[in-house]
């Protein structure tokens, strides 16, 4: 069962590559649904079976894989564009600096001081490879609806953070993971229809005038 | 009454629901779709809170226990209790009392129907200053203490910007923002120190810790600035006059009546922890105090802001009371029982005083500011006629304040003399003699504060038409201040009753010096007091009726005020407030400047000329501003680091992210 959950790990870093190599927003939106689909997955593998488990289970792939994804998918249709274009960074640069952190957090992780019984799993480099592609997306793309993924991919690498603690983990906090989770895209979501209603681009960086001076 | 709750009640229980209560007070409110009804709610269960706190407190404080109670929290800060013994009995007293008072005042003042913006805000963030300040007294441990300070300060913020489309209103919320937020800076490493000196973040028990110990004169010096910021003690006075002179009247009196005296009861029960305080702690904070309360007052007598002398007095008292508490802390140091009492006494019945009578004059200013329309006090005049009982009243309320017999002002300061003087036959800290002449122009000064303030707003004849045709303040807004100035005569001329009050607060603090033959001794002087205010009382009572009785018989002809025999005498020829203080402040020229805009006059038939004066105050022109101006240039270079974009801000994270994660290795 652990050798099927690394392996499922592997697929979520390769996913995050994806993410970070596309310009296609919906490929990139799709691909992020996976991520949380497999993420879904993963605590079944690992905990012994509970009903509480079955519960997480279940509202993970749905909000992660299907609702969250709905939204974005309507958000980008009803924004119209397809693709993100000049980025900060270039894609190729972003896909390097993206394997850097993945090789460093792999480093970092075999020097942290774990349980016994966490040592041998991938669970904590992927967790933080996880959250440092994040943060590459949300600090190199222009468009809202990048950031709201670059923020999806975040929350996923705490997310698996957080399996190790599933069982200790008592469900309010979950509940509060996700809450945040559901609230931020919302927010975003929001942010997205309302800059592009009114300034007619997606362009964060052009929000520059709400400073203080 | 007592005995009744006894049966059923733990009061300790009835003090912290009625706490709570009236925190819970302004929340439905903030639903109700109608203006109107929450406010009336909120007064009512604000009201019912104090009178079921009230007695409680009482209780609590003559039993003399301490109940404890254990707050069930997650947080990882070590157990959080939550006590209450007589000292905060004592301190409760005047959030119950004051907070009720202004809560159905502001059914008056701040009516829903016509600030249907405002009001639900106002009445909701009123009872959390309330409720957050009652909690505090409680709280004993430092974390949590911090977080209902937080809650306290922020409240009492929002409340101070209510009229915040007003640039003056909102200057005032950042100084005070920033000073309060000082203070608190303070705490944290007050409380931090604490929490290495004893291992935990539970304060420490009554004389538990040692004066002596290395970080012991840290946690004062933190305590005091810390508390002093909030308690408005003299250098760390400077946001005060503005916050109170721009908050509603009735939140003026919460601020000035209960909010600073949480400063003071920070510490009061700082200076609880050690049992051996040096004779340098009580000599800074009499110095401070002295200080405070000269300077306060000098201030004071320099505004034409009706309410800014209101707030600059309140620096002058609460500087009484820390000269009160440093007299007892030098009694401490020097083991010297009866100076101990004696300060201590008059420093607390202070604390008690001021929150009667300083309410008594904000609400009144509130009374004042609704009929004149203006906080000026040289656009005032001639209001005693359109508004007598609240003239009455406000009279009642300044004689207190300036520490006239037959008025509680006068008992506590009484109690500050006596222990200047009674050093006069002992040997050692003959010096404290020396305070009583400055004490006593510190009450003259007030005496010229408030006779300017009363002569220029109540009587004389109006100075603009603003104030020409003032109404009498409704019942709602009345009812409180006849309650207090009731208070202010009740203490005055029963001071020894006052004096039991405090006793129990004054034991727990040192219980050595609790001895009953003392309490009992100056009980017997105050009741002398007594019999001597009883005496004043009648007198004036005599003489107003003999008065009126004279007037009926003659023939009355009335004609304007200070006419002089004029026949086309107008109002501006008449003493202004300015003009009668300008000598008085002529004095501390150094300290408070009043810039006054001299008209130059040339030939026989000058031209229209403006004269104008501005009360500046140097402390805060040539030390704080400067300072903080200084500040503003070095700091510049983060104005940089904001530039709007936030995925650098995102990188900020990110790289602050990376950087903890290379230090971990």
């Amino acid at each position: 069962m652990i050798t099927l959950a690394d392996q499922l790990l592997v697929l979520v870093l390769l996913i995050n590559f994806i993410s970070l190599g596309t310009s296609r927003l919906i490929f990139s939106i799709r691909s992020v649904a996976v991520q949380g689909v497999i993420l879904g997955i993963l605590p079944g593998l690992i905990h012994p079976f509970s009903w509480h488990l079955v519960a997480i289970t279940i509202v993970i792939i749905a909000v992660k894989g299907f609702v969250i994804p709905q939204l974005l998918g309507r958000a980008v249709r009803s924004a119209e564009i397809k693709r993100e274009v000049e980025p900060f960074l270039g894609f190729v640069p972003t896909l390097l600096l993206g394997a850097v952190f993945t090789a460093l957090s792999f480093g970092f992780a075999g020097r942290l001081p774990m349980l016994p019984e966490h040592q041998n799993y991938m669970f904590v480099p992927a967790s933080i490879a996880t959250l440092m592609t994040g943060f590459l997306i949300l600090t190199t793309r222009r468009k809202a609806i990048s950031q709201v993924i670059g923020y999806l991919v975040l929350e996923n690498g705490i997310f698996i953070f957080g399996l190790l603690l599933a069982e200790a983990m008592p469900i309010m906090v979950e509940a509060g993971a996700l809450l945040d989770l559901l609230v931020g895209i919302f927010v975003m979501g929001i942010v997205i229809n309302q800059i592009s209603r009114e300034f007619s681009s997606l362009d964060t960086s052009l929000l520059t005038s709400l400073k203080e001076e | 009454m007592y005995s009744a709750l006894q049966g059923v009640l733990d009061p300790a229980i009835v003090a912290l629901v009625a706490s709570l209560v009236i925190g819970c007070a302004g929340i439905p409110g903030l639903f109700l779709r109608k203006p109107g009804p929450g406010q009336i709610l909120a007064a009512v269960a604000n009201i019912l809170a104090a009178m079921a706190g009230i007695p409680a407190s009482l209780q609590l404080l003559f039993n003399k226990t301490t109940t404890t109670y254990l707050l069930q929290w997650n947080l990882p800060f070590g157990p959080c209790e939550l006590v209450i013994d007589p000292l905060s009995a004592f301190f409760l007293l005047p959030v119950f009392l004051v907070s009720a008072a202004g809560s159905l005042f502001a059914v008056g003042y701040w009516p829903a129907a016509e600030h249907r913006d405002t009001e639900r805000g106002l009445t909701f963030f009123y009872g959390l200053l309330a409720s957050s300040m009652a909690i505090l007294l409680m709280a004993r441990n430092g974390v949590f203490f911090i977080m209902v300070w937080e809650i306290m300060a922020l409240s009492a913020y929002f409340l101070l910007v209510t009229e915040h489309e007003r640039e003056e209103v909102r200057r005032a919320g950042i100084v005070y923002l920033i000073a309060t937020h000082t203070g608190t800076a303070a705490l944290f490493v007050y409380f931090s120190l604490l929490a290495a000196q004893t291992g935990s973040f539970m304060l420490p028990a009554s004389g538990s810790l040692s004066a002596l110990s290395p970080l012991a004169s840290l946690i004062a010096l933190a305590a005091f600035i810390g508390f002093g910021a909030k308690a408005g003690i003299m250098p760390l006075h400077v946001w005060l006059p503005s916050a109170h002179a721009n908050a509603p009247s009735h939140v003026s009196a919460v601020m000035s009546g209960v909010m600073l005296k949480m400063g003071l009861y920070g510490i009061f029960r700082t200076l609880t922890f050690f049992y051996d305080p040096p004779l340098l702690w009580g000599g800074v904070l009499t110095v401070a105090g002295i200080l405070s309360a000269l300077l306060g007052i000098a201030f004071a007598v320099a505004q034409r802001d009706l309410k800014r002398l209101l707030a600059c007095s309140s620096i002058e008292n609460i500087g009484i009371i820390t000269t009160g508490l440093g007299v007892a802390l030098l009694g401490v140091s020097s083991h010297n029982n009866v100076l101990m009492y004696l300060g201590m006494a008059g420093a607390l019945l202070h604390i008690l005083n001021h929150s009667f009578f300083k309410p008594l004059l904000f609400l009144g200013s509130g009374a004042i500011i609704h009929a004149a329309g203006t906080r000026e006090m040289n656009l005032m005049g001639g209001l005693g006629k359109g508004m007598p009982r609240t003239a009455l009243l406000f009279l009642v309320g300044s004689v207190a304040i300036c520490g006239i017999p037959p008025s509680n002002g006068f008992v506590s300061e009484f109690l500050l003399y006596l222990g200047f003087f009674s050093q006069l036959k002992a040997n050692s800290l003959v010096y404290l003699v020396c305070l009583a002449p400055v004490l006593a122009l510190v009450g003259g000064l007030a005496v010229i504060a408030f006779s300017k303030l009363y002569s220029s707003v109540f009587l004389g004849t109006p100075r603009s038409p603003g104030a020409a045709h003032p109404h009498e303040a409704g019942v709602a807004m009345l009812a409180p201040m006849a309650f207090f100035a009731l208070l202010c005569l009740l203490v005055g001329v029963a001071p020894q009753l006052a004096l039991r009050l405090v006793s129990p607060a004054v034991a727990s603090f040192y219980p050595q010096s609790a001895s009953s033959l003392l309490s009992s001794e100056y009980g017997d002087i105050l009741g002398r007091l007594s019999l001597l205010g009883v005496l004043l009382l009648t007198t004036a009572v005599v003489v107003t009726l003999f008065w009126r009785w004279r007037l009926g018989k003659g023939t009355v002809s009335s004609a304007s005020t200070w006419g002089c025999g004029y026949q086309r005498g107008t109002s501006r020829i008449q003493y202004g407030a300015t003009s009668f203080s300008e000598l008085a402040v002529s004095v501390f020229n150094g300290i408070m400047r009043q810039r006054i805009v001299r008209p130059t006059l040339t030939g026989l038939f000058p031209p229209v000329e403006r004269c104008s004066d501005v009360p500046t105050e140097t402390l805060l022109e040539r030390i704080f501003a400067p300072f903080f101006a200084l500040a503003g240039i070095l700091f510049g270079f983060l104005h940089r680091l904001q530039h709007g974009l936030m995925h650098i801000y995102m990188l900020y994270i990110f790289a602050t992210l990376f950087i903890l994660m290379l230090w971990a290795h």
